[in-house]
């Protein structure tokens, strides 16, 4: 299975503004009941798509201000950065094929 | 045709894991599809404080981690898919977990329910970004701010109790001129020195260009319309059964949930148990009891129903 990728302050840049591939960062809290939920669907998602897609798990609690900068009021949040920019974004949990959708990630 | 299993439940809630749990020591050998939301709406509480056997309390994930290993050790066969479909007209009954088609002699319903929404475009536009069902997860993101909680229940109590830690303000918008709420939860909104309680009142639109700026609201007695401003709202006016899969296959009474005569449901060799027969009682400890009916019920019907199955394995 494709690891999903711890993000912190200070790995952002160069993981998620800086990456060749685009990148579903999964913005989540230890104390966020739906984050537990979504979180099993994108490893599914990490696994599936190791080959082009980089997905990682950024703790809102520890870097406040990278979930801030994007706007992120409302957990689970999984955004798709591509060439450094959010261009797709879903929020909260919900099945897989409806969060591919939101993504716009083709099956 | 697919294998044939003796009972597929669908759900992988407190009813569906408990009926799982029967179904496999009765050696039925049940299969459970416990869809993405595994473990239900106590997956999303925190502390269970009311279930028996746990005196100190318990956290909602760690309880249904608990149900899941019991139900594995007994031998149920746990898939982690989406229904997308059901046939029931057929026999045996039709299961199509994401693109696998299941077929089974017995089906139990335990499919649970979910929180409900207002239904206004603004919402729908604004959820993420202010506009939320989950204080626990997302209070966070408002602190000091004012807020703003819409329902009468005592998940709006437990929502405004909450954030009333966080907020500088909250106030609970009702449509009534009193809560429906526990007592005891009512009270401790009332008394609470930052939650004010907004009576008779709908929410018209939630405001806001990007973000959520406030609620327009709609006096239900005056009908005068004003907008009070709130940096976000949770939405906490009840739940909705999840009975989308079923409608036209089984009886559902007005409100959607699945109409049961014990566990029985209007089509014979389906039973339904949980939250989603449930308007009434809706804790974990009935859905877990309505589970164990379930299983029993359906085993009974299996031993005495004319069909190829046995309870001792699959059939081809």
């Amino acid at each position: 299975m494709a690891d999903v990728v711890e993000i912190t302050a200070d790995n952002f840049q160069a993981v998620v503004l800086e990456s060749e591939r685009p990148v579903l960062v999964d913005f989540w809290a230890e104390w966020c009941g739906p984050c537990r939920i979504i979180a099993p669907v994108v490893e599914q998602i990490a696994s599936e798509r190791a080959d082009s897609l980089v997905v990682g798990k950024l703790d809102v609690d520890k870097h406040g201000p990278i979930a801030a900068r994007y706007g992120v009021q409302g957990i689970p949040f999984l955004g798709l950065f591509e060439h450094g920019q959010l261009t797709r974004q879903a929020v909260g949990a919900m099945p897989k094929a409806q969060l591919e959708q939101q993504l716009g990630l083709a099956s | 045709m697919a294998e044939v299993h003796n009972v597929i439940i669908i759900g992988g809630g407190p009813a569906g894991l408990t009926a799982a749990i029967y179904a496999a020591r009765a050696n039925v050998g049940p299969v459970i599809i416990e869809g993405y939301a595994a473990g239900g709406q106590l997956m999303i509480t925190t502390e269970v404080e009311n279930y028996p056997g746990f005196p100190e309390g318990i956290q909602g994930p760690e309880l249904m981690q608990m149900f899941r290993g019991q139900a594995e050790r007994f031998g149920a066969q746990l898939i982690t898919a989406d229904v997308t479909r059901v046939d029931l007209s057929s026999r045996p009954f039709g299961v199509w977990a994401d693109s696998d088609e299941l077929r089974a002699h017995s089906l139990i319903i335990a499919t649970g329910a979910s929180a409900r929404w207002l239904g206004l475009e603004s919402e729908t536009r604004l959820r993420g970004f202010g506009v939320s069902s989950c204080a626990t997860c997302d209070g966070f993101f408002f602190r000091d701010r004012e807020l703003v909680v819409v329902g009468g229940g005592d998940t709006a109590m437990e929502e405004a109790l909450f954030l009333a830690r966080i907020a500088s303000k909250v106030t609970v918008v009702h449509r009534r001129d009193e809560f429906r709420a526990s007592r005891i939860m009512a009270d401790r909104v009332l008394n609470h020195p930052k939650i004010t309680a907004r009576w008779n009142a709908t929410v018209e639109q939630v405001v806001g260009d990007g973000v959520v700026q406030g609620v327009e609201l709609r006096d239900t007695i005056t009908g005068a319309v004003e907008v009070i401003p709130a940096a976000a709202v949770f939405v906490a006016i009840g739940h909705d059964p999840n009975t989308e899969l079923f409608i036209d296959q089984l009886d559902l009474d007005p409100s959607g949930y699945i109409i049961t005569d014990g566990t029985r449901t209007s089509v014979d060799g389906v039973f339904a148990c949980g939250d989603v027969q449930d308007a009434v009682y809706r804790q974990a400890i009935t859905a877990a009891g309505s589970g164990c009916m379930a299983a029993i019920d359906a085993e009974r019907w299996l031993e005495a129903a004319p069909h190829e199955a046995s309870a001792s394995g699959h059939h081809a």
